[in-house]
């Protein structure tokens, strides 16, 4: 249904236009506005009552005068999903920019979404494995599980994202993930580099992008991860795919979020971003999982970068308060040249637990990961200390695990854009480099592991 | 005035109604679908709603009915092992009408009501009854008895009672005065259920984490806040005091938090049994799930829910235990409706009203002597999730000013993986005084002088710490080396508690003043043998001592705890002679 066209615009401030003397118009729903040059501009009900309706404008509301003609869409904001969405590249509302046919709806779908049912959740344990060591053994990745990267500007994130989309594999498995990749304000620069690896590793055919860049309107990126996340929906509960949404950058999303707060004259939160910006954030996150009964499942790769690398800036505080970890990559591992500068000591994998072992990985990864990251941060420690007292202070414990650290990163650490670890090479290297510290003090290694995987007792 | 009226505006969770007589927290439904809201402010003659479900769709002009009831909890066997939403709607029920996503417009009774239970009273005709008496009952589980209880605002004569298979509709007791009971009962949540009297709270609700009962024990009846910066464990706690405690009933909220966490105790809970009765756990359990996802008004909701539920039992003469993780995110559940409402906000955008809703929440708890004359009591221990990690921000606060116990996690314990990562420098109990006769008669004569020892040694361990951070510990005496590996045995063999681990996670309160004893005994043993001459590092070395240390993880420890402490001491002896 098509209703009629309105011409009674009283206000417009920042992308938002008021109006009145409407019939009563759904909260919600979707809107076209007709400029007088012809321009037709998309926008969504945010408030609505008898005497006025408040839209937010998705391109923004330059040019947008009294006169503009406002039609109801009778509907709330709905994407076509069909299977033909893989290996079609779309604009930040939904629209082709591959030159391609519009998509060819087999449904449609409401793209807030509703929420899984906690009781029809099922609990997320296929280990998956990334290829990047930092990643395997120490934060583990689960199929279904939502682990962003906490990054910050001017850091590989981009890089890493992708190594991990094109060598992330089920261990013993060649089940193939499709890609769903979400970009919110980054640059032309960025989403080529995406575009072209994608292609030219060939996942770009087994790959949705919905692409909304730094020059395109800031208000549209509200939309645009929740049309990538209603797609990703479908491939997953209906049609049965392993989805893998990847979606960067995430402080652009919040940025406009914060703009549309301020233009209706909220009370702001911290830092001036919306009081409901956790919910809003869970209303996405949360689209991640398994559920009972269906075969394929969504994980999440959410990329935020943080405002002056600082942790405890909302955006990155309030994701880490929903997703189920996050991998925090470091400046200062970058500096010292390495990739992927992954600091392992904040970053943390909330499901490790139920997808590492004797069935899924390695009988040893528990103890191995305990003690790799136990040396580390001890080692990364005394550093500290070197500084004050000297390193002829140091005990020959402590000159070990000094050394180690910087083994760690140096060899754990270390590896290029196209190595591809398998968990087993992983935890072999690290069996490696443990060997230089004294067995005595690598005392949160279980000695039946000690005895079988030791090179000492290898040989 | 009637009680149907028309929506005249949405936006998100809030709607205005006009045209309809309305009093506050009332029940209404909302448009065509009749989506259920309350009523939370008036207006001349509009009516302020906040909306359970999704409102997207729904426009001005749809019809809104008020059902002039308050938003009440059915209370009555059938509670237990129910998982519900923040508006006590069970999720299976749920599923079976919507799939697997939760869309909207569906009702759906609390507990099965066909559902046969056998009722065996305990009061005869012409019995004088009054609110809250115990009449009947029925075994609800294995583990819990479901007392019948008068409702606390009826009293009079039995004219008639039942014997034998009744669903909870049926009327089981007749009074006098034609008032006719059934096994179900409705109370609204956002009223304290009534009791005789508060009681001092005087015996601990032991958790079975040594941290928790021997430096920072919390009272049945008690509150307690945990705040923390995301990954420092206060889920862990929570879901382990859920596990473990010697509550007799659980109710567990999640209360904004991930979905995932409550499919964890779903697949979790019916395979564990309760350390303290070897009963199934889901039989005492009761969980509410309104996640971060899920509607915020439900989740402003789901804490009045949950507690109100919590007091039902307590009425019956239980010692319940509510965890609800997180408050905070109640709290900004508060906040998002309140700005909707476009109130003067407080500080942080928080309501004004913000400390004096977190105070009656914590209120709620007690230990009581109920309307039947019982003993009750609800312990509630909320989570706090303080943007940052900076407990100075207003939730924190307003907790921090009403519970008596405070367990602070820390993100730096936690980054060191010490679990559970609470600070013990800077959390506090306040109940060590009332509880202190009940662990001297259950436990030892001299449980609190222990715990004085162990947390002296560990704030000694704090000030040298600093000087080591200036010299390195070999320019320390020896004594106060000695001092330094004490207290790194506190923190290693006694904080630290793997909430994971299938045998120390739980920790029976004998084993753990035994535990601490050991440590005292390896202080009193080490002191002797250094006075004698022996060195540190052999005294440190001695095998048995990790032995010791390492026993935790076995079963049978408390039986063998004593003879390998005395191995100990004299291996420590011995290293005298060695020199
Ligand atoms: N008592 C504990 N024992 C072992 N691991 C723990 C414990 N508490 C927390 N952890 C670890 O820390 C992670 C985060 O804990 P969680 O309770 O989810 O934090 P929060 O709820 O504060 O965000 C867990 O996934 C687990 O790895
Ligand atoms: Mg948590």
């Amino acid at each position: 249904m098509t209703g009629k066209e309105y011409r009674t615009i009283t206000d417009v401030k920042g992308p938002l236009v008021f109006l009145n003397k409407t019939e009563p118009v759904a909260f919600g729903e979707i809107v076209t506005l007709r400029l007088s040059n012809g321009t037709i501009k998309n926008g969504q009900v945010l408030d609505t009552s008898d005497d006025l309706v408040i839209v937010q404008v998705f391109e923004g509301t330059s040019k947008i005068d009294r006169e503009a003609g406002v039609t109801f869409m009778g509907d709330v904001f709905k994407l076509p999903v069909s299977t033909d969405l893989v290996g079609r590249i779309l604009d930040g509302a939904g629209r082709p920019r591959d030159g391609g046919p519009e998509i060819v709806a087999e449904q449609k779908e409401d793209i807030i979404g509703a929420a899984i049912n906690p009781y029809s959740r099922q609990s997320p344990n296929d280990f998956i494995q990334t290829g990047v060591s930092a990643i395997d053994l120490c934060t583990s990745l689960v199929r279904g599980q939502k682990l962003p990267i906490f990054s910050a500007s001017g850091l590989p994130h981009n890089d890493i994202a992708l190594q991990i989309a094109r060598q992330a594999k089920l261990k013993d498995s060649d089940e193939e993930f499709v890609v769903v990749f979400c970009a919110m304000g980054i640059t032309a620069e960025e989403y080529n580099f995406f575009r072209s690896d994608l292609e030219r590793t060939g996942a770009l055919e087994n790959a949705v992008l919905f692409v909304n860049l730094a020059d395109d309107p800031a208000v549209e990126r509200i939309i645009t991860p929740r049309l990538a996340l209603t797609a990703a929906e479908y491939l997953a509960f209906e049609k049965d795919y392993h989805v893998l949404v990847i979606y960067t950058d995430m402080t652009n999303y919040c940025d406009a979020l914060r703009q549309i707060g301020a233009a209706r004259e909220e009370v702001p939160g911290r830092r001036g971003y919306p009081g409901y910006m956790y919910t809003d954030l869970a209303m996405l996150y949360e689209r991640a999982g398994l559920v009972k009964g269906k075969k394929g499942s969504i994980t999440q790769f959410p990329i935020l970068t943080m405002p002056g690398d600082d942790i405890t800036h909302p955006i990155p505080d309030l994701s880490g308060y929903i997703t189920e970890g996050q991998i925090v990559i470091s400046r200062e591992l970058h500096q010292q040249g390495i990739y992927p500068p992954i600091n392992v000591l904040p970053s943390l994998s909330r499901l490790m637990g139920s997808c590492i072992g004797e069935k899924t990985t390695r009988e040893d990864h528990k103890s191995v990961s305990d003690q790799m990251y136990a040396a580390y941060a001890q080692g990364r420690e005394l550093r500290g200390l070197v500084a004050i007292v000297g390193e002829d202070a140091l005990n020959e414990r402590d000159k070990q695990l000094l050394d180690f650290s910087g083994v760690f990163e140096d060899k754990f650490l270390r590896q290029t854009r196209d190595e591809d670890r398998s968990i087993e090479e992983t935890l072999d290297l690290c069996w490696t480099l443990m060997s230089s510290i004294d067995t005595k003090y690598l005392v949160r290694l279980d000695q039946k592991w000690i005895d079988k995987y030791h090179p000492d007792n290898k040989a | 005035m009637s009680n149907e009226g028309v929506i005249y505006r949405i936006s998100g969770p809030v709607v205005t109604a006009t045209g309809m007589s309305a009093a506050m927290y009332d029940v209404v439904r909302v448009g065509h679908e009749g989506l259920m809201g309350e009523v939370i402010e008036l207006h001349g003659e509009k009516a302020v709603i906040q909306v359970y479900e999704d409102t997207s769709g729904i426009r001005p002009g749809e019809p809104v009915l008020n059902t002039q009831e308050t938003l009440s909890v059915s209370l009555g066997p059938g509670l237990l092992t129910q998982i519900y939403d923040g508006i006590q709607r069970p999720l299976p029920t749920l599923e079976k009408e919507m799939g697997v996503f939760i869309t909207r417009g569906v009702d759906a009774d609390a507990f099965d009501l066909e559902k046969i239970w056998t009722f065996e009273p305990q009061v005869a005709v012409g019995d004088e009854v009054v609110g809250g008496q115990v009449i009947g009952h029925v075994q609800e589980t294995e583990t819990i008895i479901h007392k019948i209880m008068v409702p606390p605002t009826a009293n009079g004569t039995v004219k008639s009672i039942e014997s034998g298979d009744f669903n909870v509709t049926q009327t089981i007791c007749v009074l006098e005065d034609g008032t006719e009971m059934q096994m179900m009962q409705k109370w609204p949540v956002r009223t304290p259920r009534p009791f005789q009297q508060k009681y001092a709270p005087d015996t601990p609700l032991i958790t079975g984490m040594r941290i928790l009962d021997f430096l920072f024990p919390l009272a049945k009846g008690g509150a307690a806040g945990i705040p923390g910066p995301f990954g420092s464990g206060k889920t862990v706690t929570q879901q382990s005091l859920a596990k473990y405690s010697d509550a007799q009933l659980v109710v567990y909220i999640g209360c904004g938090e991930r979905g995932n966490e409550m499919t964890e105790v779903l697949d979790e809970f019916p395979h564990l049994i309760d350390p303290n009765t070897g009963k199934p756990l889901m039989e005492r359990t009761v969980m509410i799930a309104n996640t971060s996802n899920m509607p915020v008004a439900a989740r402003e909701a789901s804490v009045y829910t949950g507690i109100t539920i919590a007091e039902y039992f307590r009425d019956m003469g239980y010692d319940v235990a509510l965890m609800a993780d997180s408050t905070s995110r109640w709290a900004e559940a508060m906040r998002e409706i309140s700005s909707r409402l476009e109130e003067m906000p407080g500080e942080e955008g928080y309501p004004a009203y913000l400390s004096s809703r977190i105070a009656e929440f914590y209120e709620r708890a007690g230990r009581v002597e109920t309307l039947s004359g019982d003993d009750g009591s609800v312990t509630v221990i909320g989570a706090v999730s303080p943007p940052g990690g900076d407990i100075s921000e207003p939730v924190s606060q307003g907790t921090l000013r009403i519970v008596k116990v405070f367990w602070g996690l820390d993100a730096g314990l936690a980054r060191q993986r010490h679990f559970p990562a609470i600070n013990w420098l800077n959390s506090y109990s306040l109940y060590p005084q009332s509880l202190d006769q009940w662990f001297r008669d259950n436990i030892s004569q001299d449980f609190p002088e222990v715990r004085t020892q162990i947390s002296g040694l560990l704030q000694i361990e704090s000030e040298l710490q600093e000087i080591v951070q200036l010299v390195g510990s070999d320019a320390l005496p020896t004594d106060q080396q000695l001092t330094l590996e004490v207290a790194r045995m506190i923190r290693e063999f006694f904080l630290q508690q793997n909430g994971f681990h299938d045998v120390d996670a739980y920790c029976d309160i004998h084993l753990q003043y035994k535990m601490a004893k050991a440590i005292l005994s390896f202080q009193d043993a080490a002191k002797s043998a250094m006075a004698s001459g022996a060195q540190l590092n052999d005294v440190v070395n001695v095998p048995s001592r990790s032995d010791l240390m390492r026993g935790r993880f076995e079963k049978g420890y408390v039986d063998a705890i004593e003879s390998m402490v005395d191995t100990m001491t004299a291996e420590i002896a011995a290293t005298v002679e060695d020199n």
